[in-house]
């Protein structure tokens, strides 16, 4: 198996640190090898709204770092997924381009070589391991827990950069996770919306109401638990839904894990070691249904 | 923007000396602007807008259209090309590949190069410049990560602020005429 190097990005390091726990726990667990890279910066996100050749270099400048090591990317925000997936889209379709881009990074005496590959983390689980071998180690299988997946806007769209990856529409990947783990995965109402999470330094509010539509619709479908694969959606439902159900004066209670968090709870990992504690909504009685099973 | 006073019954006639002829090229000289001709405004990309359904000012069918007629500064000084979420579904809907959400990512940049970004996203790149990373690694979540035993990260770095300077962000980002 080829090296990963761990592309943590921004948010996670400091607002979602459980994401983190649980993804090197289950990673150090299935025994997929990784290793950090001190010199990543941001993936080059934000830069799109404002220059395109910029966030383009930065999204170089990762990628660059990720070939000096011999490895690819393995990514857990879906933000940074979608942006240095379609950079190299970009980067290795387009001479000019990346004659351009690496011109830039002669400012960092590094350069773009068009080998590093991109995976999201799910999938690097999903290819390297399999979901029968998954679902063969699984000791502690969610049964009866309903379990309503976000799968988040970068984490499979647009295709035309992640192909086949996903249905755009009506994706299966969390869905085969979830089943292979023994759970059950609970479909609701306007399941592919957004989070909103990328208005939100632009119009809080606007953000905020979008999120609440989806909390409204996962609760009127009975789940247990939200599982998600991106930081700014877990901000969304998770950090926020305290101030969500303040705004919209109802009370929803529902934990928010990420999917690395069940994928470890499945495997027999300790909840504590997956950052559950970390988790603003209580997911006591989630865990107690499993750790009780 | 215009086509809610159109909506909402009031008077708004644009002349065409207020027009733009130019702009759809121009938006179309734009890595993500390249598609922007293929509009036939049948209003997928609308339809299917978690934005729109939540916030009527918000139209990405509106937004294509204000660039085929070349509402250049209207366009280019609305809050309306910050509002979108890039959830691309539009953008996989469109049954003429048009790709409103790169339309409005290249009305994004064509803005800020005119000193227009939107006040968030300055902040953001200045925070990425002097740091390169968008939450600054405090002592707080120094202790936290040692207490979880998560490695310890860079807290700084110069490289994005050399990446803008080198690319000339850092200089477009300020504008002349403060933006919003």
């Amino acid at each position: 198996m080829k090296e990963y190097s761990l592309f943590i990005g921004c948010t996670i390091p400091v607002r979602a640190m459980n994401y983190e726990l649980s993804a090197r726990k289950v990673l150090d667990f299935l025994k997929i090898p990784y290793r950090d890279v001190e010199e990543f910066t941001c993936c080059g996100y934000p830069l799109e709204s404002v220059d395109e050749l910029s966030s383009l270099t930065a999204s170089a400048k990762n990628l660059a770092l990720a070939e000096k090591y011999g490895t690819n990317v393995m990514t857990l925000c879906s933000a940074c997924t979608g942006t240095l997936t379609k950079a190299k889209k970009i980067l290795d379709e387009n001479d000019e381009i990346l004659e351009e881009v690496n011109e830039q990074l002669k400012v960092l005496d590094l350069k773009y070589e068009r080998k590093a590959e991109v995976h999201h983390i799910i999938r690097v689980i999903m290819a390297e391991i399999g979901l029968d071998k998954l679902k063969e180690i699984v000791k502690r299988p969610l049964t009866g827990i309903r379990i309503a997946p976000h799968y988040g806007c970068h984490y499979s769209k647009p295709t035309s950069i992640f192909g086949d990856l996903d249905d755009p529409e009506y994706p299966t990947s969390i869905k085969r996770v979830v089943e292979a783990l023994g759970g059950t995965y609970v479909e609701y109402e306007n399941l592919m919306q957004c989070c909103g999470g990328a208005v939100m330094g632009v119009d809080e509010k606007l953000a905020l109401k979008l999120a609440g539509k989806k909390l409204e619709h996962i609760s009127d479908a009975g789940a247990d638990a939200i599982t998600l694969v991106c930081p700014f959606c877990y901000i969304m439902y998770e950090t926020n839904q305290r101030r969500i159900e303040r705004d919209l004066e109802k009370k929803f209670g529902i934990p928010v894990a990420f999917l690395t968090q069940l994928i470890g709870l499945a495997l027999g990992i300790d909840s504590v070691d997956l950052g559950f504690k970390i988790n603003r909504v209580r997911p006591k009685d989630l865990l107690a249904k499993i750790e009780s099973a | 923007m215009t086509q809610t006073d159109v909506d909402s019954g009031e008077k708004s006639t644009i002349t065409s000396d207020q027009l733009d002829p130019n702009f759809k090229y121009e938006v179309a000289k734009e890595l993500g602007g390249k598609a922007v001709k293929f509009c036939y405004q049948c209003g997928t990309c609308a339809a299917g807008c978690p934005i729109r359904a939540i916030h009527a000012e918000f139209n990405p069918r509106t937004i294509v259209r204000m660039v085929l007629l070349g509402m250049r500064d209207e366009l280019l000084k609305s809050e309306e090309i910050w509002h979108c979420s890039n959830c691309y579904t539009c953008y996989e809907r469109c049954p003429q590949d048009v790709r409103p959400t790169d339309i409005i990512m290249a009305l994004r940049q064509i803005a800020t190069r005119e000193g227009l970004a939107h006040s968030s996203f300055r902040q953001q790149v200045d925070l990425l410049g002097d740091m390169g990373r968008l939450y600054e690694i405090t002592e707080l979540e120094e202790g936290k990560r040692e207490r979880l035993h998560l490695p310890q990260l860079r807290a700084k770095t110069d490289d994005i602020g050399k990446i803008i300077e080198k690319t000339e962000l850092k200089k477009k980002i300020k504008g002349e005429k403060g933006g919003k």
